[in-house]
């Protein structure tokens, strides 16, 4: 800063002062403006934090707002881990009213922090009893909404065109040459099918001790197995199925993908699925419990359920809810493979570990 | 005196505060979360071989990209700022094209690539795709320093009989100094905080701190050994600032605008350098476009034409355009916030205050507006949802924070492209000025904006094209019925069917093309300035 310029051009102190207050109401008024933008709620809104997979068709959320008075705004949270760990953190200060996207796998994080009011919808019956949680592991709090399978998907044109029987049981994947360098996996440390996948080969291999997923997983190494970090990864670059650009023809993926693909184009192997429910909840400390509790019985109905297949991609809970067509054609594993929510969350972090360590990750 | 005193004050007050709140605040609260019961965690953390391995891979892989960058970065600048020919707008808006596109487009185009050769999942893949995202900081940042550099020294150096080769490395680079250590650093941090594009083509396997810190918050909620990676980020950047700072000294170099001038024969190996690097820039982009415009296997405009739709069976709230229209309406806020905090800092950061204990203080106050870029959005982002939440700040569900987070991430390239010209104001024509009657703040609005005009203009630019293309902030901060078009990308890839797919990378085209537009019309505001002072 040059002297002279300072000099030549003094301000009595008084004025200096002014000038420095002068911005005082400035930062005001932009503090005041940047709070302004929250708006003001009238009437009851309630917030619905959801993971980033949400998804209904327009005026669905509206009905309930005709039916009720009350407004709805949804806040996407990141994917299923990220939505729970999200609610533990806030959980004094709450990220909204309703909770939707928790699934089985992090239910216990969620319940075990104190997060949900205890709350399930009444109007489930014995039809959906099968998706309960748990005690201790989120029953008495979480209200299921939509069921998915996590499965591997084969291209059955590469199997007819190359003349090889398509496999059936995991165990083919790691000790058959012949399904050498087919298979490409998501990581189960950076992916939810990843780690889906992970849980179905835990589950398979319980019965011949507690560390033969382990061996399994080593054997899938060696059969060439590859790991793609997301689930758009493995399935647009590595697969070879129609709408992708890779060379392997089984991918870990969903129960739901193949009707996206041309008709029969693709399809599951039963014997791979891993089943993920997701649920909703009241987050406790709510202001508005009494319509919390009307927006996770919404959640549940028909008209909530019916339009959860074509948005989310997966199939509703709801026995009453009608499938749209092309759906009836969807495998589903009459027995997928199945841990306890509670056994998931003790041991998340060990297993991954684990096999983080097998897959040279 | 006392006006230009108060002037300086606001000058300093509105960054501190802006940075204080939407940074310093939520990730001291994130990661104290992580020391509740004391500071056990360091020696457990730092003890495993996994975190020892992870913070090398960081600072090795960040070197390195960083080293490449500036390499091939500093031909291409000069090709593109220091010599005329046609096309050449097009080539430096075509060459921040990377910077904008959103990491999982560019993670699967590069996979697509290498896939079968020896470069899939390799570290060297990692590096190459570090490099294609940055290699527009060191470009635009050096370059636009090195177009108001006085040609004289080296016009006199090549009179005397020095070889090319030798002015640029005895006259050009040493002059070009400031704003090589100021884009490398930048590259540094943006490297040592990439974090999509490093899990899509390495897996968890070339794991940073940032894919670790991410893995232990929002997967495991292990937030004491988060935290100790976090505080480890901390002091990573803050050596390297630190050095920077240092090596960067102050800027001594005589700016005078100069003509661009025609191609010469000496610049050959420049120009082979900047079409080499244009070439590997185009390759993935290419990949894109091509396979954008194919269906079934046929020439077809469908994906296009299905970016006016919400997708095949609903995959979004709302259609592609609009979600596009979300995006400028952001990204210009983003805009207008980043340049004004980033204009007063600059102002700020470019005196020289005589005390010098004044000079150090401003040092901290530059390093602290280099922060954003070093510390994981994950922190930062987990930190909104804790500290936001009280009035005046209960911002966490209001749409103001994405373009608040936006431009958090600009704040420090805005900086760095204005600083370096405002330091270089000959302090003489602020003397004459004042002798000549002008008040300090005429001064300063009359000398000092006068002559950042040129950079200020580049600062937006870039600044714009940050907050087109940021995805990992704004996908934690925006409102679902409002998203941008990086996160309808995301959302698109992210669903089967060759539909969505295509419709995806129609959107990843359309977002790199708007860019091009927008960043070739400032680059034209910009060049017909030449010659207005």
């Amino acid at each position: 800063m040059p002297a002279q310029g300072g000099s030549s051009h003094p301000v009595p102190p008084q004025k200096r002062e002014h000038a420095l207050k002068k911005y005082i109401p400035l930062a005001a008024v932009a503090v005041i403006l940047l709070a302004g933008c929250t708006p003001t709620p009238e009437k009851t809104t309630l917030v619905l934090v959801t993971h980033d997979s949400f998804a209904l068709s327009e005026g669905t959320l509206e009905k309930f707002t005709e039916q009720t008075g009350i407004e709805v705004q949804v806040q996407a949270g990141g994917d299923a881990g990220e939505l729970a760990n999200k609610l533990v953190l806030t959980k004094d200060s709450p990220l909204g009213d309703v909770v939707f996207g928790i699934d089985n796998t992090f239910a216990s994080r969620v319940v075990n922090n104190d997060v949900l009011l205890p709350y399930v919808s009444t109007d489930l019956t014995d039809a959906e009893s099968q998706y309960l949680l748990p005690e201790g592991s989120g029953g008495g709090y979480l209200t299921p909404i939509d069921t998915g399978d996590v499965c591997i998907n084969i291209d059955h044109a590469w199997f007819a065109e190359k003349g090889i029987a398509e496999p059936t049981t995991l165990a083919q994947l790691a000790d058959d040459e012949t399904y050498k360098d087919l298979l490409v996996v998501e990581a189960a440390n950076s992916s939810s099918p990843g780690l889906a996948f992970l849980l179905a080969t835990i589950a398979a291999f319980d019965e011949q001790g507690q560390d033969a997923w382990q061996q399994y997983w080593g054997g899938l190494m060696n059969n060439g197995v590859k790991i793609a970090a997301s689930w758009s990864d493995a399935y647009y670059v590595d697969f070879s199925g129609p709408s992708s650009e890779g060379d392997r023809p089984l991918v870990v993926s969903y129960a739901s993908s193949p009707p996206f693909e041309p008709a029969g184009a693709t399809g599951v192997m039963l014997d791979s699925c891993f089943r993920q429910t997701e649920y909703a909840g009241v987050i406790a400390g709510t202001e508005h419990e009494k319509e919390a509790k009307q927006l996770v019985d919404f959640l549940f109905s028909t008209t909530v359920q019916n339009d959860i297949p074509e948005n989310m991609y997966v199939f509703p809970v709801n026995a009453k809810a009608t499938l749209p067509a092309g759906w009836e054609n969807v495998q589903v594993a009459e027995n997928p493979w199945f841990i306890d929510p509670a056994a998931i969350d003790a041991n998340r972090e060990e297993w991954l570990a684990v096999w983080a360590a097998i897959a040279q990750q | 005196m006392g006006g230009y005193r108060a002037a300086i004050a606001a000058a300093a007050i509105v960054p501190l505060a802006f940075v204080g709140v939407f940074f310093a605040w939520p990730v001291a609260h994130m990661v104290s979360l992580g020391f509740l019961d004391g500071f056990g965690g360091f020696a457990e953390a730092l003890s495993r071989p996994r975190t020892l391995r992870i913070i090398g891979q960081t600072i090795a892989q960040a070197g390195l990209a960083t080293l490449i960058c500036v390499a091939l970065g500093l031909p291409v600048a000069h090709v593109l700022y220091r010599l005329r020919f046609r096309g050449q707008r097009l080539l430096r808006a075509i060459v921040i094209v990377p910077f904008v596109l959103p990491t999982v487009v560019v993670g699967i185009a590069f996979r697509t690539l290498f896939r079968d050769t020896a470069l899939d999942g390799s570290f060297l893949a990692i590096l190459l795709a570090l490099v294609f995202f940055n290699i527009a900081v060191v470009v635009r940042t050096v370059g636009s320093s090195w177009e108001s550099l006085d040609p004289r020294q080296e016009e006199a150096a090549a009179a005397l009989g020095a070889s090319p080769v030798r002015v640029f490395f005895s006259v050009t680079t040493r002059r070009l100094l400031p704003s090589i250590v100021s884009a490398a650093s930048v590259v540094f941090l943006f490297c040592s905080t990439a974090f999509g594009v490093v899990l899509v083509l390495g897996g968890t396997r070339f794991g940073t701190i940032e894919t670790e810190i991410w893995l232990l918050t929002t997967q495991f909620l292990d937030l004491r050994a988060a935290s100790v990676l976090s505080v480890t980020q901390l002091v990573v950047v803050v050596v390297l600032l630190a050095v920077a700072a240092r090596a960067r000294g102050r800027s001594l170099a005589q700016k005078r605008a100069s003509r661009p001038r025609p191609i010469r024969r000496s610049d050959a190996v420049a120009v082979f350098l900047t079409l080499l690097t244009a070439a590997a820039l185009m390759a993935p982009l290419a990949t894109l476009l091509v396979r954008s415009l194919e269906v079934d296997g046929a020439f077809s405009l469908r994906n296009y034409a299905a970016l006016a739709t919400t997708g095949t069976r609903n995959a979004l709230v709302v259609p592609v355009w609009q979600a596009l229209g979300n995006s400028l309406a952001m990204a210009a806020a983003a805009t207008g916030i980043a340049v004004t905090v980033g204009l007063l800092a600059s102002i700020l950061l470019s005196r020289t205050p005589r005390s010098a204990g004044g000079r150090r203080a401003l040092e901290v106050v530059d390093g602290t507006l280099m922060l954003p870029l070093g510390v994981s959005a994950v922190t930062v982002g987990f930190g909104f949802l804790i500290t936001l939440n009280t009035p005046p700040f209960d911002l966490r569900s209001s749409a103001v924070l994405v373009p608040i987070a936006q431009a958090l991430i600009a704040l420090p390239l805005v900086v760095r492209t204005l600083l370096p010209m405002l330091r270089s104001v000959d302090s003489r024509m602020r003397e004459s000025a004042a002798v000549l009657g002008a008040s300090p703040l005429r001064v300063l609005a009359t000398i000092d904006l006068g002559l950042a005009r040129r950079p200020i203009l580049a600062a937006s630019g870039f600044a714009f094209a940050v907050a087109l293309g940021e995805f990992g902030a704004t996908t934690f901060l925006s409102r679902a019925e409002r998203p941008t078009l990086p996160v309808v990308i995301y959302r698109l890839i992210g669903l089967p069917g060759g539909d969505n797919f295509g419709m995806a990378l129609a959107a990843s085209v359309v977002l790199a093309s708007v860019t091009v537009v927008v960043l070739a019309a400032v680059e034209r505001l910009h060049s017909s300035k030449i010659g207005s002072f």
